[in-house]
């Protein structure tokens, strides 16, 4: 998996756009109940690129994130991971998700929570979780049980496992609710140095007030006609 | 991959276990309670107290495996450690499988361990215990692996409370058929085997079935 973000690193260049793109949606679609959530939508994202998914709560950035993770099924289209058809194993592989719920585990400390996620999703050789805590700023909080963590110490702890994940297509909701300016600086410092190794990242935002300064395409949502 | 996620999450749920084991003893101690309450309520008859020991300690295992059912999925759907465990890279019946294994170890284990002194209290004649321990011992990870796919049917649901037993029991009564009727044919003089030998069945079966059907179910009810 570590082979992968270096194959990547080396291929990041603009030079090398003959490489399929990380991540392509076609035609993708989402209906809930026969009422349609979102779409037809069609996009790609790079490797080295970051995708701003833009729009007004309720337009489905929240669903089309769940869809592109696997955690939903869409009603039409197509996704496509790395130039390949997205299956199960092929997301548990290049996808990272950070959804709205912090999975972490209210009677454990926060290094074992962290502990726990990398256990279950593989880690970057280079990395440990101690110093992954110290990244975003949680150096000191090792042992205080997760329970006792502000909404943003939680959201700093995910940020911690994404950066622990060896994933290169990183899935983020909403990764600057609950931080204070100083936590939306690390988002974007973490999504930029992700992407200059090759990474690639989606963000939804219902407002353009944070913006990693990388290489960004945008997708403005609205409601389906 | 697998060994390694599966140890995670072992150390995570004996973690937890520890930091609440008071709700850990919850079940062990209801089945201690209706196993005491049968011994004084029929106290002064130990031959009639004889007569249901069996069956009594199959009912108190089982409904303490009933009243863990719904924690079996149910912290970890709402703080949004399922939706982890759908995108890890190891599939997610085999987290399914450790998870209930591990609901198994921490909710019949301590009652099997107990079953000769809970025997004593129910004055169970004590050539029936070998077998009554035999067919718990196959009987209890049946009752879990049926009961991860009755948690999972319903862990989409904020409060599914008598549901999960009402959907449970019809498909435990085979179970508890098969374990306490082992046992009774043994005290009648009659062959048991036949009795444990379909329990270990089901169980080989439920092995291979339930932790799919839950993983299915789960991925339902988290869509």
């Amino acid at each position: 998996m570590n082979s992968w973000r270096a194959h990547r690193a080396a291929h990041a260049s603009p030079e090398h756009s003959s490489h399929p793109p990380l991540l392509a949606a076609r035609n993708l679609r989402f209906a809930r109940n026969e009422q349609p959530v979102f779409g037809p939508l069609d996009f790609a994202v790079d490797a080295g690129e970051a995708l701003l998914v833009q729009g007004d709560n309720g337009v489905g950035k929240t669903t089309l994130l769940r869809v592109l993770a696997g955690l939903l099924h869409a009603d039409g289209g197509e996704i496509d991971v790395d130039g390949r058809r997205a299956n199960t194993a092929l997301r548990a592989r290049a996808i990272a998700y950070l959804g709205h719920l912090p999975a972490l585990k209210a009677d454990l400390t926060a290094l074992e929570n962290l502990r726990f996620l990398c256990g279950l999703h593989g880690r970057r050789r280079a990395q440990i979780p101690e110093t992954a805590m110290a990244i975003v700023g949680l150096a000191g909080y090792e042992d205080t049980l997760a329970r006792q963590l502000s909404a943003g110490q939680k959201k700093r702890l995910s940020l911690a496992r994404l950066w622990l994940s060896p994933a290169p297509l990183w899935l983020l909701d909403e990764p600057y609710a609950n931080l204070d300016l100083e936590g939306i600086n690390l988002v974007n410092r973490m999504v930029q140095a992700h992407l200059r190794e090759g990474g690639a990242a989606l963000l939804t935002t219902h407002g353009a007030y944070a913006a990693p300064p990388v290489r960004t395409r945008m997708l403005v949502m609205g409601r389906p006609a | 991959m697998m060994m390694s996620a599966a140890r995670a999450l072992l150390a995570r749920d004996l973690r937890m276990l520890w930091r609440r084991r008071g709700d850990a003893l919850q079940p062990a101690l209801f089945a201690l309670l209706v196993v005491v309450l049968f011994a004084l309520a029929l106290g002064a008859e130990p031959q009639a107290l004889a007569k249901v020991a069996p069956a009594v300690l199959w009912l108190a295992v089982l409904l303490a495996g009933l009243l863990a059912l719904d924690t079996l999925f149910r912290g970890d759907a709402e703080d949004g450690s399922l939706e982890q465990w759908m995108l890890a890279p190891v599939p997610l019946w085999w987290l399914v499988l450790v998870r209930t294994f591990m609901h198994w170890a921490s909710s019949a284990l301590p009652l099997l361990v107990a079953t000769p002194f809970l025997g004593e209290l129910l004055h169970l004649p004590h050539d029936q215990l070998p077998v009554l321990l035999a067919s718990l011992a196959l009987g209890t990870p049946l009752l879990s692996l049926i009961g991860a796919v009755v948690a999972a049917l319903t862990v989409g649901m904020r409060r599914s409370g008598i549901l999960v037993a009402l959907l449970a029991l019809p498909l435990y009564v085979p179970v508890l058929v098969f374990g306490a009727g082992s046992v009774a044919a043994w005290a009648q003089g009659l062959d048991s085997t036949g009795a444990l030998l379909l329990l270990g069945a089901g169980l080989v079966v439920a092995l291979v079935l339930a932790p799919l059907a839950a993983a299915a179910a789960i991925r339902i009810a988290l869509s």
